[in-house]
């Protein structure tokens, strides 16, 4: 079924006049209605217009036409704008929303060819990591319906895990892909800080947020990492940094290369299962030729609270545009005042309200020092962790989550739980590095997947992505699929 | 630093945000929650220790003051709640 093949397997039948685009959207837009009534990874999709998008597609292959997503349906987190399309951020606050222009990212997938389609649900403004706070319902884990999916970007994580697309667009700003993308058993790479222009994501925390893939395999986030990556004018914080091919250094030749298992992460109180399949991936990492060691990140156990104010005071001052004054759904109000607090008071749910509040305060006056500019400093220790570390290892190796997907409902109560589910995803946006999570193992009873997270230099990429495609292909995790 | 206690109903006034009695009761005993925590970071001495503002640190990125094309007119005012004579109508800001 062409919905179940990988980027590369279908660009390879399409370029050999095998199939068509019309028929690998048609199969995508079939698993849709196939599954989706279960999973709802989706919150909407025009199926027209993918459809046209893919007749247009084979217009260009039948006339010669070679781009490296040609013809691939990828599905797109409910946070990017695409164009004549809805952008909700799974928010009530953004009303009938339809974008008037295209992100960066969008514009390169579509100049490559791919055929970009649906809105995938997440957590509302990228805030949380379940999915559970989307304002369009839950998202159900492929692997077990009764469990959460991860988030912010579950729907896109379980879109891809269900073979509904064959692969995704997600956003990371604590953990935000590559935990998804571990409890739904995919690829998910959140790239180096400034490596993917921002220009269309909505913003979340603008020096933690990036734009990344979900994939079946390292060979397609590679391929789909170089199309996303480049400088961008439009997008200040984005890296003049040259884009290498990154699937060519996928060797699989890993011999002499350094890994570091940081202590810190493997405490008790660590799952056993997880700490099971971390240890066996060492030893695999071990037969490939590579030499693990282990190191410190000492400020390890900071990260989370560092995160949670840098990242919510940010977000503060982002989720002030919603106003109900230029886009959106509006309260009436007597005055702009009353309609901004009663706008903003039906717009937006519980975690985002909460986030918003924890995030004024923090930059408030009396308790900006105390909160907010100690958090940065604590966030250039951090930084320096992985900085020192990067000296003597090439990449990092960690669990990429404490435990493998948790049943909806939870964690919602409390929201520090939840919070303290990112330990080992957090700190990669802090330090601005890239990291990336792959299939890693299965827990027993139920059969759950789990992540293993690699973390790598800053525009490290290439390496990263060899060390994650040798370790892969060296083992059977991703081959496997839910049954649904 | 603060005991953890936040003057939610001040900080929702900051943040142009209508609560309800209940979730500003709720929001606070969670906040007070969540501030304990990280009240750890306190255990740290961050002396000489310079702020991070930015991962990747660009200085100065800026672009020739040229004008260059921007958003349409009707695809600014597309989305807008009220909308008239090509402006976004909002209720009355002074008397």
């Amino acid at each position: 079924m062409l919905n179940q093949l990988t980027i590369s397997e279908l660009s390879a039948k399409l370029a050999r006049r095998e199939v068509s685009a019309r028929e690998a959207t048609q199969a995508c837009l079939d698993q849709i209605a196939r599954v989706d009534a279960k999973i709802h990874a989706f919150i909407s999709h025009d199926a027209a217009d993918a459809l046209a998008q893919a007749d247009a597609a084979d217009k260009r292959i039948s006339s010669g036409a070679k781009s490296s997503l040609l013809g691939v349906p990828i599905a797109v987190k409910d946070v990017l704008a695409v164009k004549n399309q809805p952008l909700n951020c799974a928010s009530k606050i953004l009303g009938n929303f339809i974008s008037p222009y295209d992100a960066t990212v969008i514009e390169k997938l579509k100049a490559a060819g791919a055929i970009v389609f649906g809105r995938l649900n997440m957590d509302e403004f990228a805030m949380g990591s379940s999915t559970e706070n989307s304002a369009f319902g839950l998202t159900r884990n492929p692997w077990d319906i009764e469990r959460i999916p991860g988030g912010s970007s579950g729907g896109s994580a379980a879109a891809v895990a269900a073979d509904e697309c064959l692969a995704a667009l997600g956003s990371d700003t604590g953990g935000s892909i590559r935990q998804p993308a571990a409890l739904c058993g995919c690829v998910g790479l959140k790239p180096t800080y400034g490596r993917v222009s921002r220009y269309g994501l909505v913003a979340f925390a603008s020096s933690l947020d990036q734009i990344g893939p979900f994939t079946k395999d390292v060979r397609d986030a590679a391929t789909l990492l170089g199309v996303l990556s480049g400088h961008d004018l439009r997008d200040s914080t984005s890296v003049p940094q040259p884009v290498p091919d990154y699937t060519a250094a996928l060797t699989g030749d890993i011999r002499g290369l350094k890994l570091g298992l940081p202590k810190e992460y493997m405490v008790g109180g660590l799952d056993p299962e997880v700490k099971a399949a971390v240890d066996a991936a060492v030893k695999k990492f071990t037969e490939l030729g590579a030499e693990v060691v282990e190191i410190s990140l000492p400020h390890t156990d900071y990260a989370v609270a560092t995160y949670y104010i840098i990242a919510t005071a940010e977000a503060s001052a982002n989720l002030a545009r919603f106003d109900g004054i230029r886009y959106g759904a509006r309260v009436d109000g007597n005055d702009p005042i009353e309609l901004y607090d009663k706008t903003r008071g039906a717009g937006f749910g519980p975690e985002v309200k909460r986030r918003i509040i924890l995030g004024t305060y923090v930059l408030s006056s009396g308790y900006y020092d105390a909160y907010y500019l100690r958090a940065q400093k604590v966030r250039t220790l951090i930084r320096n962790d992985f900085l020192r570390a990067f000296e003597t290892v090439d990449a990092i190796v960690t669990p990429t989550t404490p435990t493998a997907a948790f049943k909806a409902g939870e964690k919602s109560d409390d929201p520090l739980q939840m919070y303290l589910s990112d330990i080992f995803t957090i700190s990669c946006n802090l330090a601005g590095i890239s990291g990336v999570s792959v299939p890693c193992g299965f827990t027993n009873n139920p059969k759950l997947p789990l992540g293993l997270q690699l973390l790598g230099r800053p525009f490290g990429e290439e390496s990263l992505l060899k060390i994650a495609h040798a370790y892969e292909q060296a083992t059977p995790w991703h081959r496997e699929r839910a049954a649904l | 630093m603060a005991t953890g206690e936040i003057d939610v109903k001040y900080v929702a006034h900051l943040a142009r945000l209508a609560l309800t009695p209940d979730e500003e009761k709720k929001l606070g005993a969670q906040l007070g929650h969540i501030l304990g925590y990280i009240e750890k970071l306190r255990e740290l001495d961050v002396t000489h220790v310079e702020p991070t503002a930015h991962a990747v640190p660009l200085v100065n990125v800026t672009r020739a003051d040229e004008i260059r094309p921007s958003l349409p007119h009707e695809d600014a005012l597309r989305n807008a709640p009220k909308e008239g004579g090509g402006l976004f109508i909002v209720p009355k800001i002074v008397e």
